[in-house]
């Protein structure tokens, strides 16, 4: 296994710090992710998983730190927007499809209207990947036709008919109903065993261990411990660590 | 005009009601003329009050420099003012200041002619609340689907006018129908500047066939059924427009 090192880094967050307004939900993160790599984001309610997601793809600004997605510099001001959102997908919690948007039409738009490729061809990718994701007879349906986690795989194959080179995923089962959380947890495993860099934020223990390469554990904005998924579960070595999965195992 | 018609309206007036407008030749255009009046003045004023609707909800949307509060001040004071009011500022006081041609025969013409200023100023009164409309439309949609088209790389104009205004308008449609309602009823305000709609010719025929009584039922019956079908057209294209598990319906 590969241990990402700052110039092998394909994801790179260096003092990363942001406040909204008086409350600083990030106290200077570190993080680096190699290609190819997964890495899996735990932590207690509040402790900024999501907030640092969110500034990997520039969703939200951060007030200082740099962080870098390949040679595209994330936190300059002057930032090609489509194309480092054209390198980074994101699955969002709560899936987010359009609903007036036909299943198919979820898949391929943003590489038809924001990328410029021909409908034609992203259409045939857009139903392969439907296919991967077990779901090619729903192509013509809309969302709303959908059970969540049908959903949360259209919204999987969103993301990767962008062809972006990491995808941020946001506890992509954290609305669903049980049952459903395996099928869209095989989803993911898919997506990161055909090579995907993936950075998973997720409340499911047993999964991260399983999927991920490496493990974060976040409180309070700053990464308190990391290490491989192993080692991580089995010696925890901050209290704060150890508090965690104490309650969550 | 149909001979049954006629029989049919010669009937009841022996029996004391005196439906001039089904018997008599004149009344009978002159009702239908101003009937016709009244529908242009309705389905001109109606496309161009979403038109305005739909520009200014966008300005509200999209800018917050002076473009907002120019809409924001039109449609204060278009809503806090009357209408009868705004009708005679346009027709008198705009009207005055507006450059004057000549017919034929020499005489002068206002080279925008009372019906015209109706449109305008019911168009400029409906637009006023149509935005209110479309900006509380727009506001009713989650800015998590915004979020998941910025993060495909839609600029933020890209993601308003492919996904917050198609989800906005669906939601709007309820005060739409409200606003458009109230349009077709406003439509006799044009009679105070002399357009010859529909109350204006009623009044014309009530003095000259003494048949008010008459006229008034007609009148009601005639404005009820114009909102009903506004109000039938309107919800054809919600349905239309409706999505599967989509909260707007
Ligand atoms: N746009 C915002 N404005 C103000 N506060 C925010 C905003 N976004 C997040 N926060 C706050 O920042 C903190 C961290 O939020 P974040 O969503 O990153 O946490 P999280 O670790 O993802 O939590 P959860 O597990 O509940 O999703 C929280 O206290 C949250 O209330
Ligand atoms: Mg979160």
């Amino acid at each position: 296994m590969r241990s990402a090192t700052q110039d092998g880094a394909l994801v790179s967050l260096r003092g990363v710090r942001k406040a909204f307004g008086s409350i600083e939900v990030l106290r200077g993160v570190d993080l680096n992710v190699a290609k190819g790599q997964v890495v899996a984001i735990i932590g207690p309610s509040g402790s900024g998983k999501s907030t640092i997601l969110r500034t990997i793809n520039g969703l939200t600004p951060v007030d200082h730190g740099v962080i870098t997605v390949g040679d595209i510099t994330v936190t300059d001001p002057r930032v090609d927007k489509v194309a480092l959102r054209h390198r980074v997908g994101m699955v969002f919690q709560q899936y987010n499809l359009f609903p007036h948007k036909t299943v198919l039409e979820n898949v391929a738009m943003a590489p038809i209207q924001v990328l410029g490729e021909p409908r034609r061809q992203v259409e045939e990718r857009a139903k392969d990947l439907l296919a991967g994701m077990r779901l090619p007879e729903k192509a013509l349906s809309y969302p709303g036709e959908l059970s969540g986690g049908q959903q949360q795989r259209v919204a999987i194959a969103r993301a990767l008919c962008m062809q972006p080179e990491v995808i941020l995923f946001d506890e992509v089962t954290a609305a669903l109903d049980p049952e459903m959380v395996k099928e869209v947890l095989s989803a993911v495993r898919k997506v990161a065993e055909d090579g995907m860099t993936c950075i998973l934020v997720t409340h499911e223990m047993r999964f991260a261990r399983e999927a991920a390469n490496r493990i974060y554990f976040t409180d309070k904005g700053v990464i308190v411990e990391q290490g491989e998924p192993k080692a991580f579960f089995e010696n925890p070595r901050d209290p704060r660590t150890i508090e965690f999965l104490d309650k969550v195992l | 005009m149909l001979e049954v018609f006629r029989q049919f309206a010669l009937d009841l007036k022996a029996s004391g009601i005196n439906l001039t407008i089904l018997y008599d030749a004149f009344d009978f255009e002159r009702f239908v003329s101003g009937l016709m009046t009244t529908c242009a003045l309705i389905v001109i004023c109606t496309l161009f009050s979403i038109l305005i609707g739909g520009a200014g909800a966008a300005v509200l949307a999209l800018s917050r420099g002076p473009a907002a509060m120019l809409v924001r001040a039109y449609v204060a004071l278009i809503r806090n003012t009357p209408l009868l009011v705004q009708m005679y500022f346009f027709y008198f006081a705009v009207g005055s200041l507006m450059p004057v041609g000549q017919n034929a025969i020499g005489l002068p013409v206002p080279m925008i002619g009372n019906f015209t200023w109706a449109v305008i100023a019911l168009s400029l009164y409906a637009g006023a609340f149509n935005i209110e409309t479309f900006r509380s439309g727009l506001g009713a949609v989650h800015n998590s689907y915004e979020e998941a088209a910025l993060a495909l790389g839609y600029s933020r104009f890209k993601a308003f006018r492919y996904v917050v205004v198609p989800l906005g308008l669906r939601f709007s449609f309820a005060s739409l129908a409200n606003n458009l309602v109230d349009l077709t009823k406003s439509t006799t305000v044009a009679y105070a500047i002399g357009v010859a709609e529909l109350l204006y010719v009623s009044n014309q025929i009530w003095s000259d066939s003494l048949n008010t009584f008459e006229m008034m039922n007609v009148m009601l019956a005639i404005y009820l059924l114009l909102t009903g079908i506004v109000v039938w057209i309107i919800g054809r294209v919600q349905a239309a427009m409706s999505l599967p598990g989509f909260g707007a319906n």
